[in-house]
């Protein structure tokens, strides 16, 4: 069988994303919520904040340190894989690469080691500080990353010449059609993501009856910004299907599986897309539904895909599933925050046990909404890499087919171990719980270096 | 050729270098540390070793990304070649930087199982540290190239002189490695990283000898470099200069100085770096593109060179301020238990 090198290259390129973007989206929003424990701290002067603040960074410094491994090896797929992209939209798309790496990834990595270990060597309020810019530096990298990527998705700003793009217009290129409400909607998702691990938690720790105080003040601040959060974000994600109207209008009518413009568009809540025979098996839909999300209007028309040459579409059943995965996801963390703080206004959201007992398992809606959201909006975006401009096909580098197999496997191989290790390692410092986490500096050892992470789980080791 | 795509590429290419010498310097002294992870088998020294690099080692290694992605902002084509070029040793180092990576973290987390950890740490960094060097030898000796696109193997690096600057740069970072903790750590460890200091220092050196003469004889376009009148003249101090500071990291080693050891080992590095760019300069594919031919356009090249004018001394402002809240020497044993 002959070995198609694109096809190794998507698979490849899926994958390490896959995998990277977990943490990060975790990250950003986790940085934040140490920065303001501890901005809380200083505040309030209660000793809880800070030890929940160290808890927080033991799981920080995992997560971060996953992040980072395999966001480097993302910053080189670009070339190793991707050589003829990096040709013909490097000049684009490189500086915005750069100013993440100027802006964003020294001020996280760096300040990163104050954060973990400078909890006795430096003043309370520089370490306060570093884990602000810590948190600063998460948002800064996720700004222009999806200023890089909303790029690709609508691209502004720019000229062809010869096949190659050129900047124009630097604003144009930075703030594209799509970048504001991508990036409002990934800013929200993380946090959101985040809020769910949280809330998880100070439930679990409820349910069952241990760190009271610790687990009611994850309880409240992960359920406030849930209940908050998500229908800020399903806002902002109408907003943003809007201008993917507007923009790409394939990709939308992919998501809804809509084959004829001509006719209005129903709500398609399930069905088997046939893209063979360009119409919907075993539909279960509401009629017009989907005309009204997307036009406002009862019977407005918006294009089909069959508007589309058939090369030109995207393949429709995954961006059709990974939606409605996505949008399920979005309901459960509605359904989730609300109940919760509708139970928080009657004062009985630490007691209610059922509650307690379910939310304790929220944790991964956020991660699994937001690889359903990535996979529908990139998905969507094929045949094209860079959309008008570059197809998907015609980007990889002129490397050996059997290369990148070999590779895929090193990097299904390391990735699978070295992650579900992370994973469990962070699970285990979860299990043993912020309990002393402030008061076990010993003094005997002021102000060295040690491992954040290491501390906690050798407790956990200790304990089980 | 106007001034501005004259100088504009010189300028970045400059930038890249010292991008490039930053990282080879500043993660060399960690990856060199774990190189040294088998030659020290007592646990409490391990923790002192990776103890004595923990607040830095992310921060080290994001020169790493400026060097790529400074690569791609800048000079596109010649990132688009050598990616592809050197596929399979970039691609082996990213996955042992994920290894060593992981293990700073992972390593005190599995305590007191944490053998497999030390071995990635280890394995990992000695992975990445050889197939740095193999990117290095793939490229002095040449990237096949047709109409700007790679046109050679999977396995062109696969050579007696790329596998030999592997090796190379092994040695090297182990250096880097030992006088760091001749530097930064006290007790029993510090005599035991001279010891490794004075084996690894004469190796590097011989390491040296040999590439600045396989280089010359094996590529005629490096031998013209330098063994022409008059550049001979303009370049023989630099061996001249090697030779000095090797002399002085000697005596430092000798005489027991604390830092006198690490600073000469980076001078060593610099003065390699440079005779490495001479023998290459103006190529960044030796022996086909050269920096102007694989440069970006203007515009792209000054909208970032304008944020690394803003950007990099507050960089290497915060960097230094990171060093110095950490300074002061690492003890045997250092972490908690």
């Amino acid at each position: 069988m002959e070995l198609d090198a694109v096809l190794l290259a998507r698979i490849q390129f899926a994958f390490t994303v896959t995998f990277h973007i977990i943490f990060p989206s975790f990250t950003i929003g986790l940085a934040a919520f140490i920065a303001t424990l501890l901005v809380r701290w200083r505040i309030t002067g209660r000793e809880h904040l800070h030890r929940l603040a160290r808890f927080w960074t033991k799981i920080f410094a995992v997560s971060f340190a996953m992040g980072v491994v395999s966001g480097i090896v993302m910053s080189y797929e670009f070339g190793t894989n991707w050589s003829n992209f990096s040709v013909v939209v490097g000049n684009v798309i490189a500086p915005l690469i750069g100013y993440e790496v100027l802006t964003a990834f020294f001020l996280e990595a760096t300040f990163l080691g104050i954060m973990l270990f400078g909890w006795q060597r430096v003043p309370p309020n520089l370490h306060v500080l570093a884990a602000v810019l810590v948190a600063v530096g998460t948002s800064l990298s996720a700004f222009w990353i999806l200023a890089a990527n909303s790029w690709m998705q609508t691209p502004a700003g720019h000229e062809i010449r010869d096949g190659i793009a050129y900047p124009v217009d630097w604003i144009k290129v930075i703030f594209n059609p799509s970048f504001p409400y991508r990036f409002a909607h990934m800013f929200i998702a993380a946090y959101l993501t985040t809020s769910l691990v949280v809330l998880a938690v100070g439930a679990r720790y409820l349910a069952q009856g241990r760190f009271s105080e610790d687990a009611k003040t994850m309880l409240r601040m992960g359920l406030g910004m849930v209940a908050i959060l998500t229908p800020l974000q399903m806002y902002v994600g109408d907003a943003s299907g809007l201008n993917t109207e507007k923009h790409q209008p394939e990709k939308i009518a992919a998501i809804e599986a809509h084959w004829n413009g001509n006719k209005p568009g129903d709500l398609v809540l399930f069905a088997i897309p046939n893209e063979e025979e360009e119409r919907n098996n075993f539909a279960i839909s509401i009629p017009n539904m989907s005309s009204l999300i997307i036009t406002r209007k009862w019977d407005g028309l918006f294009p089909g895909l069959k508007d589309f040459p058939r090369n030109d579409r995207p393949p429709v059943t995954p961006v059709f599933f990974a939606f409605r995965i996505m949008v399920g996801m979005g309901v459960l963390m509605l359904i989730a925050g609300w109940v919760g703080a509708w139970l928080w206004f009657r004062g009985r959201a630490f007691t209610t046990k059922w509650y307690l007992e379910t939310a304790q398992y929220v944790w991964p809606l956020g991660f699994i909404a937001i690889l359903a959201g990535w996979y529908t909006t990139e998905i969507g975006r094929q045949p094209w890499v860079a959309y008008g401009i570059l197809r998907t096909a015609d980007a990889a580098s002129p490397v050996a087919p059997s290369a990148v197999l070999t590779t895929l496997v090193f990097f299904v191989l390391v990735y699978g171990c070295v992650f579900a290790t992370g994973i469990y390692y962070i699970n285990r410092l979860i299990e043993h719980g912020p309990i002393g986490a402030a008061a076990e500096t010993p003094e005997a050892l002021p102000s060295r270096p040690l491992s954040a992470a290491g501390e906690a789980a050798q407790e956990a080791m200790e304990k089980g | 050729m106007d001034a501005i795509s004259l100088w504009l590429p010189v300028v970045w290419a400059a930038i890249l270098a010292v991008a490039v010498a930053l990282y080879v310097i500043l993660d060399g002294f960690d990856l060199g540390i774990a190189i040294l992870f088998p030659a020290e088998p007592n646990e409490a020294r391990r923790d002192q070793m990776m103890s004595s690099v923990a607040p830095f080692w992310d921060g080290n290694e994001t020169w790493l990304i400026l060097g790529g992605g400074g690569l791609f902002v800048a000079f596109p084509l010649a990132y688009a070649v050598i990616m592809p070029a050197l596929y399979l040793p970039i691609i082996i180092m990213l996955l042992g930087l994920v290894f060593r990576g992981v293990a700073f973290e992972f390593r005190w987390a599995a305590k007191p199982n944490h053998e497999l950890w030390d071995i990635a740490f280890a394995g990992g960094s000695i992975v990445a540290a050889f197939m740095q060097g193999v990117v290095l030898g793939g490229l002095l000796q040449g990237i096949k190239v047709e109409n700007g696109v790679f046109a050679g193997g999977p396995v062109d690096w696969f050579a007696p002189f790329p596998l030999f600057t592997g090796l190379a740069l092994l040695a090297g970072y182990a250096l880097l490695g030992s006088t760091w903790l001749i530097m930064k750590t006290e007790g029993p460890l510090v005599d035991e990283a001279r010891r490794w200091a004075k084996w690894l220092l004469p190796v590097t050196l011989v390491i040296t000898a040999i590439i600045s003469l396989w280089t010359p004889l094996a590529f005629e376009r490096i031998a013209d470099r330098w063994f022409t009148w008059p550049n001979i003249a303009y370049l023989v101090p630099v061996p001249i200069l090697t030779a000095l500071v090797a002399l002085l990291c000697w005596y430092g080693l000798v005489k027991g100085r604390e830092a006198m050891p690490f600073l000469s080992a980076i001078g060593l590095f610099l003065l390699g770096f440079l005779g490495l760019a001479i023998s290459n300069v103006p190529y960044l594919v030796p022996p086909s593109i050269t920096v102007w031919e694989a440069a970006a356009v203007p515009e792209s090249q000054i909208f970032t060179l304008v944020g690394v004018l803003i950007m990099l001394p507050l960089i290497l402002g915060y960097t230094a301020f990171v060093y110095w809240t950490f300074r002061g020497k690492v003890h045997e044993g250092e972490s908690y238990h």
